[in-house]
């Protein structure tokens, strides 16, 4: 565990001293902001604009940082040949894996911490919502971190076997495509074809449903943020498919990490 | 009695190459080695010889196609063995946004040193390979010598019983190749064996116990410098003073070469019976020995014999400056 440990602080060093992180927060905070201003044209409606923006840029600047950088943490070590070093120290390889991610996961924690606290500043400018209101949206963005540990597990993925340009296609394809999880299900559902429905089953099972982080179509992070009552047993159920398909994810990067040659 | 730290059996390593990977091409070829505790060994040969597979096989980089090797007695595969080595990669790179004492630390951690013990030998670690000045540069900043010196301090800082260095000559100025020679060197006083691949022949004459040769993947020698130079033998050099010229034309029918360097008379014997007749001239006339040497070809010639190949411009000491 300490090696894990170490690898993982190292990993969480590496990207804080990247400048691609800054740009990304920095870019996210400016669109909360701005979500003020645009705020005030919705006559009655500032707070809604102002969570529904600033939960997108939550949610998508996250996936950003999670693609990027996720991209990036198996292969910069090959690219640039720090693993030689590494894997000739008392390692064993899938532990170098699971520190990268662990050491993305606490950066991504650290960021989703930093823009969440500009929402939360953003929303008491706006006012008038109570400290409850404010507490509310930490589970919200507690599903978002989900979502992006998913995340973050496909482009870790993608990074033992493949190069940047194509881990960040796969990674973001199949981020867009688990947002249509339950579509997918329903068009087997209905289709008339036996092959069609079987393919639309086998890839409803397969691809991250990021569906799932949604209840009766409507999106459980919105219900956090409105206030609506949060389902426990609803935010469990997300939690551990989440854990489980991430664990998957991870022991077959490992798998493949394991077999690997460094010419 | 010879320990065996690194036992290597029958190694082979097949490369895939092509689109569908289909055609193998052997990097090293049925590998047999044994390296002895406390000695410094050698291990030469021309650029692709299968150098740094071997390195790589030996610190669980690459999968052997079929053999295998221990070192310190365990498998290659055992994790817990990494504990008492220490690996220089040619041509090291490391996380260039850490300072040496952020990298040295983190190395550190990963073998599990307590963090009291772990900052005194950090400390220790730097003044040795002299980054005592530069503790707080980024490494991106770093010379390729500097590079080569945190290579080696994060390669040693377990103490190790055995340190694998590939290349650890390459790239470096003389100072730089003379500082690292220095530390191999002490490396062995403590004990330590060290393994080191390399092509630049005058370090490994310098100062190792034994070698291998190594060329496209296969064996071709190995042993201690003086058997493998000895079987080469092409005569003696004789030194010569206080002679008269008289004498010298008696030396010029007795020796194969002679030549006036100061004051001095440098003979060269090739057979038994030159060495009789000139140690009798020595004898008649009084002439001073300074010293009998014999005449052996140099590590880089016995290299070039063998392997065919002239070695490259660095091997021969002529380093870029």
């Amino acid at each position: 565990m300490t090696r894990i440990l170490a690898i993982a602080r190292n990993t969480f060093r590496e990207n804080i001293r990247d400048k691609i992180l800054y740009n990304l927060i920095l870019f996210a905070l400016i669109i909360i902001l701005s979500s003020l201003a645009l705020g005030q044209l919705a006559l009655g409606n500032e707070q809604k604009v102002l969570l529904d923006l600033g939960l997108f840029s939550i949610s998508v600047i996250g996936m950003l940082i999670s693609i990027f950088i996720g991209i990036g943490l198996v292969y910069k070590e090959l690219e640039k040949r720090t693993v030689y070093a590494l894997i000739a120290k008392p390692v064993h390889r899938y532990e170098l894996i699971l520190g990268k991610y662990l050491g993305l996961l606490f950066t991504l924690l650290v960021n989703l911490a930093i823009m969440t606290v500009g929402l939360e500043l953003a929303l008491l400018y706006a006012g008038r919502i109570g400290l409850g209101g404010y507490l509310r949206l930490l589970p919200a963005v507690y599903l978002v971190f989900l979502s992006l540990a998913l995340v973050t597990a496909l482009a870790l993925l993608f990074s033992t076997f493949s190069t940047p340009a194509l881990s960040a296609l796969f990674s973001f394809f199949l981020w867009i495509a688990g947002h249509f999880g339950k579509d997918l299900q329903s068009f087997g559902e209905i289709t008339k074809s036996a092959s069609v429905k079987w393919i639309c089953n086998i890839l409803y099972y397969v691809i991250p449903n990021f569906s799932n982080f949604s209840v009766d179509s409507r999106n459980i992070i919105q219900d956090a943020a409105y206030y609506q009552p949060m389902n426990p047993y609803s935010i469990a159920g997300v939690t551990l498919y989440c854990i489980l398909y991430c664990a998957v994810i991870i022991s077959i990067s490992a798998a493949i990490f394991m077999r690997r040659d460094f010419k | 009695m010879n320990i065996p730290v690194v036992e290597i059996k029958n190694l082979t390593k097949d490369f895939q190459v092509g689109f569908w990977k289909k055609h193998p091409v052997r990097a090293l070829d049925n590998l047999n080695l044994q390296v002895y505790k406390g000695e410094i060994f050698g291990f030469l040969g021309p650029n692709g010889a299968g150098k740094s597979t071997t390195l790589k096989i030996l610190m669980h980089l690459l999968h052997p196609t079929s053999g295998e090797a221990r070192i310190l007695g365990q498998s290659i595969d055992s994790v817990s063995m990494h504990k008492s080595i220490g690996y220089l990669p040619e041509n090291p790179y490391f996380y260039d946004y850490l300072t040496p004492e952020e990298l040295l630390t983190y190395v550190g951690r990963l073998f599990g040193i307590s963090s009291s013990i772990l900052a005194q030998k950090v400390e220790t670690l730097l003044k040795r390979v002299g980054l005592d000045g530069s503790r707080k540069l980024q490494l991106r900043k770093f010379s390729k010598g500097m590079v080569q010196r945190i290579g080696i301090a994060q390669a040693i800082i377990n103490d190790p019983e055995v340190v694998f260095l590939d290349e650890p000559m390459s790239g470096l100025d003389p100072l730089g190749r003379m500082e690292v020679r220095q530390i191999i060197t002490s490396l062995k006083a403590q004990g330590v064996t060290v393994f080191f691949s390399s092509h630049i022949l005058p370090d490994v004459e310098a100062i190792c116990d034994r070698v291998a040769i190594l060329n496209k993947g296969k064996l071709l020698q190995v042993g201690a410098l003086e058997e493998i130079l000895k079987v080469g033998i092409e005569g003696h050099e004789v030194i010569l003073s206080k002679w008269s010229v008289p004498v010298l034309g008696e030396l010029r029918e007795t020796c194969s070469e002679v030549r006036l360097m100061g004051d001095r008379l440098h003979l060269k014997l090739r057979t038994p019976a030159q060495m009789e007749l000139l140690f009798s001239l020595v004898s008649t006339h009084r002439l001073e020995l300074i010293s009998v040497n014999p005449i052996r070809p140099s590590l880089e010639e016995y290299f070039q014999s063998i392997v065919g190949v002239p070695p490259p411009a660095e091997s021969r000491g002529q380093v870029a400056l």
